[in-house]
């Protein structure tokens, strides 16, 4: 993933300054502000790839920000961050033009994983393409066909979409929760491991039998689709 | 005089003050038409009389002359408690009769007159009278009357008695008002004073019945009720604030265990990165018990409901059986679905959806083979929906060993895990949600022998089907699976 431009308004400087070091170790730019009315200014007036908006700031509250932001015509990916993480409140921070809503607390590769389809996803000519190559694995969206190395592999259509959530993100972490509110739309943890063995019976059908192996487990992170010649 | 007041203000004073207000004005009513009715009956009486004498002297007076009449009216008068009589010349002279002086014109007056006149023995007042004058043949005037001393007497004891039974009215009823007053303020201030001491003090105690069976009783039964309510609240509330400092303690209590151990301890690097994984595996496990307490809570509260939406039960069992297919599959448990189409739902597709995924996994986690016992066709797990008497009923069954009647209340609450699932993972909540989230959708869940196995079975409400004159005709969302 290239490098990333990301914004911090968040009120706990000391989990804000984790969170920047962390991203600054993962190879990215990420600039703190405390509170509503600075994070506003900006993500107004400067450019960033992603903003981390806290929900609950001084000042100005992170719905709000966000509300001013788009009245801006300001369309820079906001990442919600909140303590309250129940369906409904999700549903009020995607209503109000937030682009993703991740529960406190939160483990930092979920975060990032997050903040980089996000940042991604802003930048043209990138993931609505109708086919999806990596390595010999072809992915037809229209026609719903699946090739490896020109032999057809056939897919039940959830797989079909998991696989395609996967390799829209091709090289980037996709995580159990991220791939649960895609392909499922549900927001609820599981608890068992089911993601996995939906993922492990995908790659019994992707990579069984071929060269190189592209459905990667990141451990304590989640799944990548990588062409592993790399 | 506090304790007066305090009596005055009583409902069942005021009341009592009604009741005697409106017996009083129905006493004076009744005797009034009695006394207005008898003067009418008596002067009726009194008129007849005159006109039958009047008839009478006149026959006489008819046949034998004035020296007749004078004869008659003298023996008459002379007789005591007689009428009155008088005869006069036509310019007025009496002739004969009782009378000593007369108003002046009266003779003049035709018909029946009332007058005052002065009786010959009593020389005190003057009485009234009823008379009537008739001109007989020649000039010569008859007077003939009737006192009215009589009838007057009989409406003064009237208009005495209705005066005597309204004062014993006022005071009886006033006197019999406080009394009654006073047994029901008694009886309340020994209810009020009992629930104070029960709401300072022991909750457990209750409200002594009087037995009557009246209002009052009622209204304590009633209190008592209510009470019984609060302690099981409360009794929740204490077992589920143990229950959470327990199953919060517990993983809390290792997590500082590992620390402290490792940093006493731990030589190399490697040592320091299992302690930390092990800790933060430990406080996933912490974040996780707590989301779904709070799931529970909110789920409870009845909040979300705003949130709330029509959709298709169906697909919500559909979703829910192919994300554990897999899952069954790697358990050896062949998980069969049983959805139709067109079962709306009005509620929120995430809870329900969440509340089935976690019978589910109870279901594959439980009935699986090595848990049913060895001559048990165990490994199946059916989930299904249809309709049922105007409600949607979710049914998740397996051939597990089931739960026993007697336990099946229990495992609903928080954190209650059985004897045999505490090796396995889990926190104890998951029926707990699915109970909490069929009762914010006005439904409910329950457990029956799955002869074999367990069967949960949750009945919500179904989506009356609207008109189009009520509401919008909402499109189904498209079905992203398809």
């Amino acid at each position: 993933m290239s490098l990333m431009r990301i914004l911090i308004v968040e009120d706990d400087s000391e989990a804000a300054q984790y969170m920047a070091k962390a991203f600054r170790e993962a190879g990215h730019v990420a600039d703190h502000v405390g509170n509503g009315l600075d994070g506003y200014a900006r993500a107004r007036d400067e450019t960033y790839d992603v903003l981390i908006v806290d929900r609950m700031l001084p000042k100005l509250d992170g719905l709000a920000l966000i509300g001013s932001l788009r009245a801006q015509n300001v369309q820079t990916p906001v990442l919600i961050l909140s303590a309250l993480g129940q369906v409904d409140d999700r549903v009020k921070g995607l209503r109000s033009g937030g682009d993703d809503y991740l529960a406190k607390p939160y483990a930092f590769s979920e975060l990032l994983a997050r903040v980089e389809v996000l940042a991604r996803r802003n930048r043209p000519g990138l993931g609505e393409d109708t086919l999806y190559r990596v390595n010999g694995l072809e992915l037809d969206r229209l026609a719903h066909k699946l090739t490896r190395d020109g032999k057809d592999i056939p897919l039940q259509p959830r797989e079909f979409r998991l696989l395609e959530y996967l390799m829209k993100h091709a090289g980037q972490v996709v995580t159990r929760t991220m791939l649960l509110e895609n392909v499922w739309d549900y927001h609820f943890d599981p608890q068992t491991n089911v993601i996995d063995v939906h993922i492990s019976r995908l790659r019994a059908k992707i990579d069984k039998g071929f060269e190189p192996p592209l459905l990667h487990t990141i451990r304590g992170a989640g799944y990548m689709i990588r062409d592993g010649t790399r | 005089m506090m304790a007066l007041g305090k009596l005055f203000r009583t409902t069942a004073f005021k009341i009592s003050l009604a009741y005697l207000a409106i017996s009083a004005i129905g006493a004076g009513l009744v005797l009034g038409m009695i006394g207005w009715n008898m003067k009418h009956v008596i002067e009726e009486q009194i008129s007849q009389t005159i006109e039958t004498n009047i008839t009478g002297l006149s026959e006489q007076y008819a046949q034998g002359g004035i020296r007749r009449l004078v004869n008659i009216i003298q023996r008459r008068t002379r007789r005591p408690g007689a009428g009155l009589y008088l005869v006069t010349t036509p310019a007025g002279e009496p002739i004969a009769g009782n009378i000593v002086s007369l108003p002046p014109d009266i003779l003049a007056k035709p018909g029946l007159v009332e007058m005052a006149y002065q009786p010959p023995g009593d020389m005190g007042g003057k009485h009234r009278a009823l008379v009537r004058i008739f001109v007989l043949d020649g000039g010569f005037r008859l007077l003939v009357g009737h006192d009215l001393e009589e009838g007057e007497r009989l409406r003064g004891i009237l208009g005495d008695a209705l005066l005597t039974s309204l004062v014993w009215l006022v005071v009886i009823g006033t006197l019999g008002g406080l009394w009654v007053a006073r047994r029901v303020l008694n009886r309340v201030d020994a209810i009020n004073a009992n629930a104070r001491a029960i709401v300072a003090g022991d909750l457990s105690g209750r409200l002594r019945l009087a037995g009557t069976g009246d209002e009052l009783d009622r209204l304590v039964q009633n209190f008592n009720a209510m009470l019984e309510r609060i302690s099981i609240l409360m009794a929740g509330l204490k077992e589920v604030s143990d229950n959470i400092a327990h199953d919060l303690k517990t993983p809390l209590t290792r997590m500082r265990g590992r620390v402290e151990q490792a940093l006493r301890s731990a030589k190399s690097p490697e040592d320091y990165r299992g302690a930390l994984e092990k800790a933060l595996e430990e406080s996933d496990r912490l974040i996780q018990i707590f989301d779904a307490l709070l799931s529970i809570a909110r789920a409870e509260a009845g909040a979300g409901r705003e949130g709330m939406s029509d959709f298709d039960a169906g697909s919500v069992v559909r979703d829910v059986g192919e994300l554990y297919e897999p899952v069954a599959e790697e358990h050896g448990v062949a998980l069969s679905v049983f959805a139709g189409t067109g079962l709306t739902l009005h509620g929120s597709r995430e809870l329900v959806g969440q509340a089935l995924a976690n019978l589910t996994d109870n279901a594959l986690k439980y009935g699986a083979p090595d848990q049913a016992p060895p001559q048990m066709a165990a490994g199946s797990v059916e989930l299904s929906v249809r309709r049922s008497e105007g409600m949607i009923e979710f049914i998740v069954a397996d051939h597990g060993p089931g739960i026993s009647e007697s336990d099946r209340p229990r495992v609903l609450e928080r954190f209650v895990r059985l004897e045999g699932a505490r090796s396995r993972p889990g926190s104890g909540l998951g029926l707990s949600l699915a109970a909490a989230v069929a009762r914010l959708h006005n439904g409910s869940l329950r457990m029956e022998d799955n002869g074999p196995g367990l069967r949960v079975i949750i009945r919500l409400p179904a989506t009356p089907v609207r008109l189009e004159t009520e509401a919008p005709l909402v499109l189904p969302k498209p079905d992203k699976a398809a």
